[in-house]
């Protein structure tokens, strides 16, 4: 399980695997999975144009993400925002099928790029995965807080100088790079599950923004690893398992918060909210602070 | 910027709108609207839906630009959006699932706008307790704002605002959706730190009540046009009459107001308003 | 004139009967889609009838592996879509793009292993092609009943629901103050629109099921504020995009490159989209000489929900 094309496929899970899981933290927070699901199938396609014209499967994957991430920002700027991306990805997904229509290779092409072929990757890919993969986490780290405060309080954040929609476009066109680097070994439908499962399964377990999104890393690794593990074992798609693990985590974590509240009720009534009449505390010492 | 930190002087004027007017597609949203906030002081923002709360806010905040008057902050000509203004809007539309607690949602309020992960930080921490203290928010702070309730949420977002140390703080209808002991709560606190911080605060309401015991002064809007001042010298039959252009009944049943329009659409709203406002003296 | 005609409507267009059942069910499936859509995209709800045409083409490929009519896979599975993700909290439109990501994430993971299996079992490679992109040039005659009795049921449960469902898009608290059963509601709504995903799923594919659900309706939308004259909008974009990207598809067989015609689903989205952007373009003028409160408003943050639709509920869930 460990030995030969099987290291490369290790690497390469492992290391999207924590990219999806660091990207799908704000993906879920900004309530934009469609757009998650959007822009992979948009890559898709232009990755069928460029088999088609023969230039690099990746170029025309990243050119095609970047379109419909971009369109989606502008145009959802004034329109409603799923319908937007609906639009944009059937757009996308019927220049795949005229792409297809003309080229003479078929199924199995395709097959690979919406359900990743994770187990026959190349050691250039792994290069080309780790270099997209850097630039995705450096854009995240750098971004990390005013993308929490505008996904949060987007008002405002714009009163006090964040431009909302400009970071909306920058994380629109991260989860295009992210995109870019992952369909090509996981395919298209795979990254989309990591980045929604991992998440909205870590945030059920802590309320802490910087736990979560660890938190969201290691079950994302746990669940890519675990279905490599399986798929290598009973030959199945290792799709299969990742769409299905993300589900069970899920709720899993729904189960735990579920768990915990019940458990609340019992053992403590108080908690937070039987804080004492409110008294109004003496304000001081907050001008003139230094900071 | 070094301005923004130093403590504010009590009766300063910090913002002062001169003849505003607004135009926007040939309506006129906003006429001839001036008035001046104070540091230390409270002043309320009073009127009815749709009559131009909102965009005054707007145009404090530099996201509309006036067609005629002017806007000073401090005296100099305001810069588009900046953290000497605080603002708290009515409805954050919170995620309830958002993994952040009351604690993180303030600490944002400090330096949301910078790049990078926060490094751990002593005086970061010792900072956002500071605020938190004075809302009051010290026992929740550490519960997921998904949680809290309309009172706990509304204080959270004061600090929020209140950490930049802004020298004027805006909150729009931050009593809509309190019941009656959060109210008095929210308004005590916010006199309070008006007064503790020589910070100019500006409450837009539709009903002024709550806010009687601590306004300082009100700006009293009806169709897009301000009549402003203490509120004895603002809230009379001439002036309001005045304001809104037909006769207005200003009567004072204990120690409330009711204001009654007597006429055209804002009929509605007035009754509503009175209907809502005498359970409330009852209770 | 004839020659302009035969140019336009290449000769066989009216007798060849793949096409007239190609008129008859794609026109009837996309009719539905937009009347259903206009709901779906009034609530918000776009990312979930997308997934639904996803999780119906999992069942797809399961029927397949079984031997069953797809058909029968495609709404089963779409309307146990719709149960899930109902089950997994739609009621809070971001906690509802969770729970529809969730389950779209389950569904495609056994579609891929549906996929797999079929493949392996019976080596017809083109089904995954079939399955994802639809043809409605091999739907058999002999379906077409049971096709008009699902589209019926779709359109009877929206007209049926037509005011609350209007009541609860704008604000749940209200509706469910005036004693609408909300849950109740919205899941209904969901079925429909599984039905009506599923419906175009089997007969256009997955693509085009979701460009006929969303595109015709935000089209629509986009061109006027009332509801009722939406639906109608809708119904003929929804028409006459899917009857000329026929045409067109037809015509095309001659086209260069491949000569083998070009796919419908392409044309139908092209001209979704230029349908879109007209009306938007219209939409824009519209708002410019007589609409200042929405522009006032629509350049706040946050307020970007506010102006297709006024009365729409703000877009994050106030609770």
């Amino acid at each position: 399980m460990f030995s030969g094309f099987m290291v490369n496929a290790w690497i390469v899970a492992t290391m999207v695997a924590v990219v999806a899981g660091i990207i799908g933290f704000f993906t879920v927070l900004r309530g934009s999975a469609f757009v998650a699901h959007a822009v992979p199938q948009a890559g898709f396609a232009g990755a069928a144009g460029a088999s088609l014209i023969g230039v690099s499967t990746l170029a025309g994957l990243g050119t095609f993400a970047a379109i419909s991430a971009l369109s989606i920002g502008f145009l959802g700027k004034r329109g409603r925002h799923d319908a937007v991306t609906a639009l944009t990805l059937v757009f996308m997904l019927g220049l795949g099928a005229l792409f297809l229509s003309w080229s003479e290779e078929y199924a199995s092409a395709i097959y690979a790029l919406l359900f990743g072929e994770v187990l026959g990757v190349s050691s250039n890919q792994v290069l080309a995965t780790a270099a997209l993969g850097v630039v995705c986490i450096a854009a995240v780290v750098i971004l990390y807080r005013p993308l929490l405060l505008t996904s949060v309080v987007p008002e405002m954040a714009e009163a006090r100088g964040v431009r909302t929609h400009r970071m909306e476009l920058c994380f629109l066109v991260v989860v295009a790079l992210v995109t870019t680097m992952s369909v090509p070994v996981v395919g298209a439908l795979l990254m989309f599950s990591l980045m929604v499962g991992a998440p909205g399964a870590a945030r059920s377990f802590t309320d802490k923004p910087l736990s979560a999104l660890s938190l969201s890393v290691g079950i994302s690794v746990a669940i890519v690893w675990t279905a490599i593990a399986a798929s290598y074992e009973t030959d199945w798609p290792v799709g299969f398992f990742v769409g299905v693990l993300g589900a069970v985590f899920f709720i899993a974590g729904r189960g735990w918060v579920a768990w915990r509240r019940s458990a609340a009720g019992r053992v403590d009534s108080t908690g937070h909210l039987a804080t004492g009449p409110m008294q109004l505390a003496t304000a001081t010492g907050m001008n003139g602070e230094p900071t | 910027m070094t301005d923004t930190s130093r403590p504010g002087v009590r009766d300063e004027e910090i913002l002062s709108l001169e003849g505003v007017s607004l135009w926007l597609s040939g309506r006129e949203i906003l006429h001839d609207v001036a008035f001046s906030l104070r540091a230390g002081e409270l002043t309320g923002l009073i009127g009815s839906n749709g009559a131009g709360k909102t965009t005054i806010f707007r145009v404090i905040l530099g996201l509309e630009t006036p067609s005629a008057g002017k806007v000073l902050f401090a005296g100099h000509p305001r810069q588009r959006r900046s953290k000497s203004i605080g603002y708290v809007p009515q409805s954050i539309g919170l995620d309830p699932d958002v993994p952040l607690r009351a604690r993180d949602l303030v600490a944002l309020g400090l330096d949301g706008d910078r790049f990078g992960i926060p490094l751990p930080s002593r005086s970061r921490r010792q900072l956002v307790d500071e605020v938190l203290e004075a809302v009051d928010a010290q026992g929740f702070a550490d519960a997921r704002v998904g949680k809290l309730s309309g009172g706990e949420l509304q204080r959270t977002l004061i600090a929020h605002a209140l950490i930049a140390k802004p020298r004027l703080l805006l909150l729009d209808e931050p009593l809509a959706s309190l019941d009656i002991r959060s109210e008095q709560e929210v308004v005590g606190l916010l006199a309070k730190i008006a007064k503790a911080h020589a910070i100019a605060v500006l409450i837009s309401a539709h009903e002024m009540n709550p806010l009687l015991p601590v306004m300082d002064r009100v700006v009293y809007v009806a169709s897009g046009r301000a009549a402003s001042g203490p509120t004895e010298e603002v809230v009379r039959e001439d002036v309001l009459s005045a304001l809104y252009g037909h006769h207005v009944d200003v009567l004072h049943v204990h120690d409330r107001i009711l204001v009654v329009a007597g006429k055209d659409e804002t009929h509605h709203t007035e009754l509503e308003r009175t209907r809502t406002v005498v359970p409330r003296g009852l209770g | 004139m004839d020659a302009v005609l035969t140019s336009i409507f290449e000769p066989g267009f009216f007798t060849s009967e793949p096409v007239r059942v190609a008129v008859v069910v794609g026109g009837a499936v996309s009719l539905v889609s937009a009347v259903v859509g206009v709901f779906t995209v009034i609530r918000g709800q776009s990312f979930a009838g997308h997934s639904l045409g996803d999780l119906g083409t999992t069942g797809g490929a399961g029927a397949f592996l079984v031997g069953a009519n797809p058909l029968w896979g495609f709404v089963t599975f779409a309307i146990i879509g719709a149960g899930a993700m109902e089950l997994f909290g739609a009621r809070r439109p971001r906690g509802r793009d969770m729970a529809t990501g969730i389950v779209l994430g389950a569904g495609l993971g056994i579609a891929a292993l549906f996929l797999y299996l079929g493949t392996t079992q019976s080596n017809t490679t083109g089904a995954t092609i079939t399955i994802l992109f639809g043809s409605m040039f091999v739907i058999r005659a002999s379906m077409i009943p049971v096709f008009a009795l699902l589209s019926v049921l779709a359109l009877a449960v929206v007209a049926l629901l037509y005011r609350p469902l209007l009541l609860s898009a704008v604000s749940q608290d209200i509706a469910s103050a005036r004693g609408v059963p909300v849950r109740v509601v919205g899941a209904l709504h969901l079925l429909a629109m599984a039905v009506a995903v599923s419906l175009s799923c089997v007969t256009i594919g997955a693509i085009l099921s979701t460009a006929v659900l969303i595109g015709p309706a935000a089209a629509a939308l986009r061109l006027t504020k009332r509801p009722g004259l939406a639906i109608a909008w809708a119904a003929v974009i929804g028409l006459a995009v899917t009857w000329l990207g026929i045409l067109l598809a037809y015509d095309s067989y001659y086209w260069p490159p491949a000569g083998r015609g070009w796919p419908v689903s392409f044309f139908v989205v092209a001209l979704i989209l230029v349908v879109y952007l007209l009306a938007d373009l219209a939409n824009g003028q519209k708002a410019r000489r007589a609409g200042p409160r929405a522009i006032a408003s629509d350049k706040g943050p946050g307020v970007v929900a506010g102006r297709a639709w006024p009365s729409l509920p703000p877009e994050p869930g106030a609770e």
